[in-house]
């Protein structure tokens, strides 16, 4: 029955785009937010019958529904419809963007409420929502091309709303240039899989991968990794991660919805949607966890030491989505679908309360020009202080679930190692103590800000309150869908509470006992030796390493307490006695300038020696000597034009003449 | 030879030869558009002479049918040609071709 609304889904926002981008700046304001939040409303009620629907089903093979809206190409072989499938990943992907995009709708109306574009900036918010829920529910590979580059698109152009301040513009071409890098690989995976497979269709590709495990694994390595070049641009990964931070230059709803809460994690949705290709390819996996663990450890470093509040959750942002790459790669995907979908509603939290305490601080982004704000905006205070917790991980929030379900599965998954476990155990502590310092800085110890501006601080309206408080009870409570099974077991909670998320998801994605086989049978026949399947780790281990992390997590909490509360200045005393390290942190490693040296002058210098020397001199050269040539033969030839009637029956009697003597020669 | 005895081919290619330079010649060095057109017909006419000789001495019809053409356009062509020169006149009060060179390029 649902299968025959599934175009609802994306057609809510489609219609909200034509609603708003054609007659929008006629509409008063109150009208181009209302459709705009309507449509995004419309489809979450669609997506969450839908969800529910499937719920209702019979588990396994029967939850899939396809509709077939119209064909698109046909060439020859070449087959491919516009066609949308709804199955638990789908579903649960198109509930986290309609939801979470529902609230920050709601919140921009409020945040945007003075804008002169007000009716662009909400056609481009639907328009990104419509591509994403096209990503999400395509059942192609051409179809998911289409809603990725749609979303691409889309962030371009939210990146740059405020296009009058340069850096924004720039910022906006960054990040579309950068994400080009990486869509030409997923452009390049999909060539091949259409060349290996004859279909980019997802069921036909899969199954025929299925039929046959192992069967081609170098083809498939070589694909897997295609693909997962363009994850790495669009969530942000090493090594082209450095759109996402500068992204913030535009609108903070636009940098929760797009650049934290779903878009990025488009990437993340594509290696699981491909979790069959992966698995058959455990070198390619290897990749994955390799650069998801470095991620996730550099990006948090570096967030150690950013003063804008926005900078410090951008590099956040790129840390969580290096976690759910490690989960993808050590072969847990669907821990990686949950911490997508908790990171979420956590993130989304922190980027609206970050942009409450910009609204409120009058465009002040600096977190040491803040301090004690919980005295001024206590409903922003609190629940930032929920988010903080949900991403530090701390029980019973929603990210202690699905970020110790990451850590666990890194060391007991089936590509698990101590290494990647280090990685993850690492990084919690650093995502904890970056947290603690950016809330404590901001919302604690002593007001930093001119005193002019301390009377001017307020609480923000109530359309972005209430939408922090529902994203507030969403990062407590979302990480009770999948309570992990030691704690389940401990306190004896029946069976069908346990796991639950996972084991809904396990039909759209391989689970992990079916992966380890798969990779340990492909393995054999992999053409690198280096993949070994996971050392068995014992179950009686998950409770300790738990509560280990969880109290390192609490131990940076509670020395940031102690460095930014209690006794400031800690912090710049140790920057000072580390100047070097500080430094290196503070400028993000230099990637932006090694990039700037390697990538982008060589191309600027090429660029200019094909405009200057091929383009002007040789091309533009031959056309000018052409034209330079008649101009010279007209100059020439147009003295034989007089003007005399009797020259020109001169000249014709003359040639009369010539061949008139030439035929009686 | 007897007096009335046939010209001989010869004669009419001669004959025509002089009455197409006269034309052309007239054509070259008179300045009056009025005789420049007669120019034009004379040597028109050679042509005409010369096809309608050498129809007669080949024994075939067709140079006499181009002759028929021959002075359907030329009879188009004095009157589009006087038309011009009555317009030319009335715009410019002279018809001396030497200072008709607007189209000088």
């Amino acid at each position: 029955m649902i299968g025959e609304y599934l175009w609802l889904i994306p057609a809510f926002p489609l219609a909200g785009v034509l609603v708003n981008g054609l007659i929008g700046h006629r509409l008063p304001r109150i009208v181009c937010g209302a459709v705009a939040c309507l449509a995004v409303l419309g489809s979450a009620v669609v997506s969450v019958m839908g969800l529910l629907h499937l719920l209702r089903l019979p588990a396994g093979e029967a939850r899939e529904i396809h509709q077939t809206l119209f064909p698109w190409i046909g060439a020859g072989s070449f087959q491919t419809s516009v066609s949308l499938m709804l199955d638990p990943l789908s579903a649960v992907m198109a509930c986290v963007v309609t939801v979470v995009g529902f609230l920050i709708h709601v919140y921009s109306t409020g945040y945007m409420a003075r804008d002169p574009r007000y009716h662009r900036y909400f056609t481009y918010l639907n328009l990104f929502t419509f591509a994403m829920l096209v990503l999400v529910l395509a059942d192609n590979f051409l179809l998911m091309f289409v809603g990725w580059e749609g979303v691409g698109l889309c962030s371009y152009m939210l990146i740059g709303f405020w296009f009058q301040r340069p850096s924004a513009a720039a910022a906006g071409k960054k990040a579309f240039l950068v994400n080009r890098v990486g869509d030409f690989g997923f452009l390049l995976g999909m060539l091949f899989i259409f060349a290996v497979f004859g279909s980019l269709d997802y069921r036909v590709v899969f199954e025929r991968v299925a039929a046959e495990p192992g069967a081609i694994t170098a083809t498939l390595t070589a694909i897997c990794l295609l693909l997962f070049v363009g994850a790495t641009g669009k969530s942000a990964q090493i090594p082209l991660y450095v759109w996402l931070p500068d992204a913030m230059e535009g609108p903070t709803p636009v940098s929760a919805l797009i650049h934290a809460a779903t878009m990025v994690t488009a990437g993340v949705y594509m290696v699981a949607r491909c979790s069959i290709l992966f698995v058959n390819a455990p070198a390619a996996l290897l990749v994955v966890a390799v650069i998801g663990a470095l991620t996730a450890f550099f990006a948090a470093t570096i967030g150690l030491v950013q003063n804008d509040i926005k900078r410090v959750l951008a590099y956040s942002t790129v840390s969580q989505l290096g976690y759910m790459f490690l989960a993808c790669g050590v072969g847990a995907f669907a821990a990686a679908i949950f911490h997508l979908m908790t990171h979420a509603f956590f993130k989304a939290l922190l980027f609206l309360g970050a942009g409450s305490v910009i609204h409120g601080m009058h465009e002040e982004q600096d977190i040491r020009k803040m301090g004690g704000l919980m005295k001024w905006m206590p409903i922003t205070g609190f629940t930032f202080w929920i988010g903080t917790l949900a991403i530090a991980g701390i029980p019973p929030l929603s990210g202690f679930f699905s970020k110790d379900e990451i850590i666990w599965y890194s060391l007991a998954g089936p590509l698990g190692h101590w290494a990647f476990w280090g990685a993850g155990v690492v990084t919690a502590v650093l995502t904890a103590f970056y947290m603690a310092r950016l809330t404590f800085k901001t919302f604690h110890g002593q007001p930093r800000m001119p005193e002019d501006l301390r009377s001017r601080i307020h609480e923000s309206p109530l359309s972005m309150t209430a939408v922090l408080t529902v994203l507030a009870l969403g990062a407590v409570f979302a990480g009770l869908v999948n309570i992990p099974e030691a704690v389940g077991h401990r306190l004896h909670l029946p069976e069908n509470a346990v796991g639950a998320f996972t084991r809904f998801l396990e039909p759209s994605v391989v689970p992990k006992k079916e992966a380890a086989l798969l990779i340990a049978n492909a393995a054999g026949n992999a053409p690198v030796g280096f993949v070994q399947p996971a050392p068995h780790v014992d179950h009686a281990l998950e409770l300790p390493l738990m509560g280990l992390t969880v109290l390192l997590a609490l131990l940076s909490i509670a020395l940031g307490a102690n460095w930014y509360v209690r006794r400031p200045g800690t912090g710049a005393a140790l920057a000072a006695r580390a100047p070097a390290l500080y430094h290196l942190l503070l400028n993000k490693y230099y990637v932006d300038e090694v990039y700037s040296a390697l990538i982008v002058r060589p191309g600027m210098a090429l660029s200019r020696f094909l405009w200057r020397g091929v383009d002007v001199l040789v091309i533009d050269g031959l056309v000018n000597a052409v034209a330079w040539f008649f101009g010279i033969a007209g100059r020439l030839f147009r003295v034989a034009q007089s003007g005399y009637v009797r020259g020109y029956a001169a000249g014709m009697l003359a040639g009369a003449l010539v061949v008139i003597w030439a035929l009686t020669r | 030879m007897a007096w009335n005895a046939p010209v001989p081919f010869a004669g009419w290619v001669m004959l025509s030869g002089i009455l197409f330079s006269i034309g052309a010649v007239g054509f070259l060095i008179r300045r009056d558009p009025i005789i420049m057109f007669m120019c034009i017909e004379l040597m028109l006419n050679a042509g005409n002479l010369l096809f309608i000789a050498a129809a007669r001495y080949l024994g075939v019809m067709d140079g006499q049918v181009f002759v028929f053409f021959v002075m359907a356009v030329a009879a188009a062509e004095v009157a589009v040609g006087l038309a011009i020169i009555v317009a030319i006149f009335r715009t410019r009060s002279s018809i001396d071709v030497d200072q008709m060179s607007a189209m000088r390029g």
